[in-house]
Formats: C-alpha cells, sequence, structure tokens
C-alpha cells in the first residue's frame, strides 16, 4: 500500500497547484466571455494573473485604527481556501489526506474565511465594511445550513459524510446521481454557490455602486498585498465551489486509483468540468439583474427549503 | 417495466409533485402560479400513467389520461380566464405569512407529513407505499396555502393542491379507487372550481377587489 500513498501525495500536490495556478485565469475567462456577449473587446483571461503581479509589488499599508484582525483577515481566507483545496476529491478520490474532507470540516473551513472577512470588515470601522459584513453575515446565515443539508442529503444513501466516498459512490451506482435527491440537492446547492461566491443575483463582483455591493465593500480598506490575497482567496474559493458542485452531480473522469494515466485524465477532467460551468456561469450572469437585497433571503430560504426536501426525499423515497 | 425503473420514474415524479408545490408557494405573479398548477397536474397524471404500466390496468390508464385532462388541461385554463377577467396580471402582494417564512413551514410541514404516514409505509412497504409523505405533505401545504393567502384565487389554488394530494395519497395506497369515485370526485372539484369562479366574478363587481379580508366588515 505505498505505491497508492505516494500517488496520493501527487494527487494533494497537484490539486494545490491546480487550484491555485488556474483560479486567477478562471475568473479572467469569466470575465472575458462576459466582454465577448457584451460586445467588448475584454482584457485576455490572463489579466487577473497580471493584476494580482502588480498588487503583490506595491507597499503594504493598513488603515489607522485597525487591529490584527484585520491583518490576520486575508492570510485565514488563503489559509482555509488552501486547506480544502487540498483535501477535497478534485482530480483523485485517493488523496492522502483523504479522512479529513468530511463534509461539515470543508463547509465550516469554507464559512470560517468568509467570518475572518466580515470579522475584517467591521475592524475598518467604516460605513461601507460594516453594511458589507452585515449583508455577507445574513447571506452566510441562510448559505451555510442549506450548504450542509444539500450535501448532505448525498451523504445519507452513502452512509458516509466522507466528500470522496459520496464521489466513488456516485462513480459506482450512476443511478444515484439522476435520482430526485440529487436533483433537488444540485438545484439548493448551485443557488448557494453563487450566493456564497457573491455572484450575479445576489451580488454584483464588478460594481462599486456603494447600496448594492456585499463583498467589494467588504474588502474596500485593503490594498497592496493584502487586496492580492483577498482577490486570490475569492477566486480559489470560486474554483473549489465550483470543482465541489461538478465532481458531486457529474462524477465522472475523477482518478480513484493511483497511476499516471488516470490521473492526469483527473486533472484534464476537472479543469474541463470547472472551466464549463465558469463559462454556463458567466454567460447566464449576462441574462440576469441583481436581484433586490431584500429578496436574496427569500431566494435562499427557497434553496434551504429545496436542500430539505432532498434530505427529507433521500429517507422517505429509500 | 423492471422493478428498479419502476422505483426510479415513481421517485422522479413524486420529487416533480412536490416540487411544484413548493414552487406554488414560491411565486407571487397568479398567472406563474397557474403555471406551475398545471405542470402538477402533468406530474400526477404522470404519477397515475407510471401506476397504470407497472399494474398493467387499463381502467387505470384512462383515468390517468382523465387526471391529465382535468388537471393539466381544464383546470389551468378555467383559473387563466379567472385571472384575465381581473384584469391587470395580479400578484399576491401581502400573503398573511411572508413568503420565507411560508417556505420554511413547508420544510416544517414535509417533515410533519412523513412523521404522520410513517404507521400507513409500514402497514404494506412498496415503492409506491414510500411515496405516501409526498402526497400528504402536498396536502398539508395546499392547506397552509389556502389558510394564509389573501386573493381569492391563489386560496382556489391552494385548495386544488390540497386536492392533488388527496388524489395522489389515494392512487399511491390503494392504486386508484375504482374509475366511477374518480369520476365523481373529478367532476366535483370541477363544479366547485366553476362555482367558486362565479363567486369571484361577483365578490369583484360588488367589492371591487378580491381580497377576502375585505369582506369581514358589513356593507350597506
Amino acid at each position: 500500500m505505498n505505491a497508492p500513498s505516494v500517488y496520493g501525495t501527487v494527487g494533494v500536490i497537484l490539486q494545490l497547484l491546480i487550484v491555485i495556478g488556474l483560479s486567477p485565469l478562471l475568473i479572467g475567462l469569466m470575465r472575458q466571455i462576459r466582454a465577448r456577449l457584451e460586445g467588448r473587446a475584454g482584457p485576455g483571461i490572463g489579466q487577473p494573473w497580471r493584476d494580482l503581479r502588480k498588487l503583490m509589488r506595491k507597499q503594504r499599508t493598513s488603515p489607522r485604527g485597525t487591529s490584527e484582525v484585520f491583518r490576520v483577515a486575508p492570510l485565514l481566507l488563503v489559509a482555509t481556501c488552501l486547506v480544502v483545496a487540498a483535501v477535497a476529491p478534485f482530480v483523485t478520490t485517493a488523496s492522502a489526506l483523504d479522512p479529513v474532507a468530511d463534509l461539515f470540516a470543508v463547509v465550516a473551513l469554507l464559512t470560517l474565511g468568509t467570518v475572518a472577512l466580515a470579522l475584517a470588515g467591521l475592524d475598518t470601522g467604516t460605513a461601507f465594511g460594516g453594511m458589507g459584513a452585515s449583508r455577507e453575515t445574513t447571506i452566510i446565515a441562510l448559505v451555510e445550513p442549506t450548504m450542509l443539508v444539500a450535501i448532505f442529503a448525498l451523504s445519507v444513501p452513502v452512509g458516509s459524510t466522507n466528500l470522496a466516498a459520496i464521489v466513488t459512490s456516485g462513480l459506482d451506482d450512476p443511478a444515484q446521481v439522476f435520482s430526485p435527491v440529487s436533483l433537488l440537492a444540485a438545484v439548493a446547492l448551485i443557488v448557494v454557490i453563487i450566493a456564497e461566491t457573491g455572484r450575479l443575483p445576489v451580488d454584483n463582483p464588478s460594481t462599486h455602486l456603494e447600496l448594492t455591493m456585499v463583498h467589494e465593500a467588504m474588502v474596500l480598506e485593503y490594498s497592496g498585498p493584502d487586496l492580492a490575497m483577498v482577490e486570490l482567496a475569492s477566486a480559489m474559493r470560486l474554483t473549489v465551489f465550483l470543482g465541489l458542485l461538478a465532481n458531486l452531480f457529474v462524477p465522472w473522469g475523477i482518478a480513484t486509483s493511483g497511476s499516471v494515466p488516470v490521473i492526469a485524465i483527473g486533472v484534464l477532467a476537472f479543469v474541463v468540468k470547472v472551466a464549463v460551468l465558469g463559462t454556463a456561469l458567466a454567460v447566464g450572469e449576462v441574462f440576469l439583474a441583481k436581484l433586490r437585497l431584500f429578496r436574496v433571503p427569500e431566494l435562499l430560504a427557497g434553496s434551504f427549503v429545496l436542500g430539505l426536501l432532498a434530505v427529507a426525499a433521500s429517507f422517505f423515497l429509500a | 417495466m423492471s422493478t428498479a425503473l419502476y422505483t426510479q420514474l415513481l421517485n422522479l415524479v413524486a420529487g416533480a409533485f412536490l416540487l411544484t408545490a413548493v414552487l406554488i408557494l414560491w411565486r407571487r405573479e397568479l398567472t406563474g402560479i397557474i403555471d406551475v398548477f398545471a405542470l402538477q397536474g402533468v406530474a400526477l397524471a404522470t404519477l397515475v400513467g407510471i401506476i397504470a404500466v407497472a399494474e398493467g390496468s387499463a381502467e387505470l390508464g384512462a383515468v390517468a389520461v382523465g387526471v391529465l385532462v382535468l388537471r393539466a388541461g381544464v383546470l389551468p385554463w378555467v383559473l387563466r380566464r379567472a385571472a384575465a377577467s381581473a384584469g391587470v396580471a395580479q400578484r399576491e402582494t401581502k400573503p398573511l405569512v411572508n413568503v420565507v417564512s411560508s417556505l420554511l413551514a413547508a420544510a416544517a410541514l414535509t417533515l410533519l407529513a412523513y412523521a404522520v404516514s410513517q404507521p400507513l409505509v409500514e402497514l404494506a412497504p412498496s415503492p409506491a407505499t414510500h411515496a405516501i409523505p409526498v402526497g400528504m405533505a402536498v396536502v398539508l401545504i395546499g392547506f397552509f396555502v389556502l389558510v394564509t393567502r389573501r386573493l381569492a384565487l391563489s386560496q382556489l389554488v391552494g385548495f386544488l393542491l390540497l386536492d392533488n394530494g388527496i388524489t395522489a395519497v389515494g392512487f399511491l395506497t390503494a392504486t386508484g379507487v375504482g374509475l366511477i369515485v374518480e369520476l365523481g370526485v373529478s367532476l366535483d372539484v370541477l363544479l366547485v372550481v366553476l362555482v367558486l369562479q362565479v363567486l369571484k366574478t361577483r365578490m369583484r363587481e360588488a367589492f371591487g377587489a378580491t381580497d377576502l379580508d375585505e369582506l369581514r366588515e358589513l356593507h350597506d
């Protein structure tokens, strides 16, 4: 059993490299698609990386009166994303850190990052920071239970909350992927992922209009390397969420054993699936207007109900 | 039809049936609600059709066609006419319980339905009886719509939802209650809807609105 663990370690390192290296490109791809559909030339998909490089070279500043909370938040945000990127089953299910890839641990880690950023927004003491933090907290209070419930619905037939086990059982039994349970859970998860990553009907990622922004309001005071960290982390979160969605509902292509061609296919499948989902999201955003903030809890409560129905259905239609 | 495929299809249709009930709670525009209600009629007819194929019963197949015509065709058509006669697109702007709470209530009602129908399921466990909680949940959600909505038309949809749920439970427990009984019940429902539509028109002529809360006070 020595060889699989070597491949497991390789898988973990590959997943980290892919998520770090490709997530800014994913953002670039989505912006480029949007630009083209709106009739603009667009800056090219490498632009987020160029922005990050520029920000990294700048001097580090922090507003007067801010505490350690403000300085630690970007690090915490990046760190939680990296841990999730390492443990979740993206490229291979035979990961060396497999036992850590528990549903509750992963969701808690992702939420920890959001909470850190919300606290940082409060810490600056500006009106926008507080407003953004309060909105983000409203959203996360409904997003987190929905996410837990939706993935839990998938874990009921499997009998394990380990993400790799859920993905593997989806591979073994394709009928499970097309059941009403996974249909309801998929819809619920798509809605919360859109809300959580601050995409269009909930939050507009490209606006700096005071009254509408959520995520941008919290990071308004960041600059230089700190802003680069926040931007990188939010790109990584998007990749992580889309990767989870892809592998939970379309598990085919993921490496289940350790050998070079299988892992290569796993990498390719993951990149393609995330790129396709990102493209779909970007195309969808062109046709959507931002939802009124007071309607957002309604959307999220709806997706929570769908998640709960998925759990209920996985029990009574078993 | 193999048992596995039968179970899979039954579960899928039951899921769609429940989903449409929740969507009715979610939507605000009356025309949207009626569209979703028509979809639910299709889901119910498909449910009956699947049971008919599994049982190999031609009578049940005829009932499925009847259900499709009545619940996905005639009733939505009558409702659409009633909505159109009211003029501008009506919206359920202020239900007694707001949309977020009613969605959460629907979740609670589904769990309640699951709890109360457990003894029924245990009597004769089969793929069809396992879906009884879905029918029960639609009954409860329909009742919830009936008591919390203000517009006459959305209360009518609530009543029809209740009836859809009862029909579904009937087919899932006893694979139908006989053609004559089903025909009688369906005609009754149609009659109720027609009578209520006439009542609604009279109300609108008398009071200018169909908000039933206005009927609490006496007028000259």
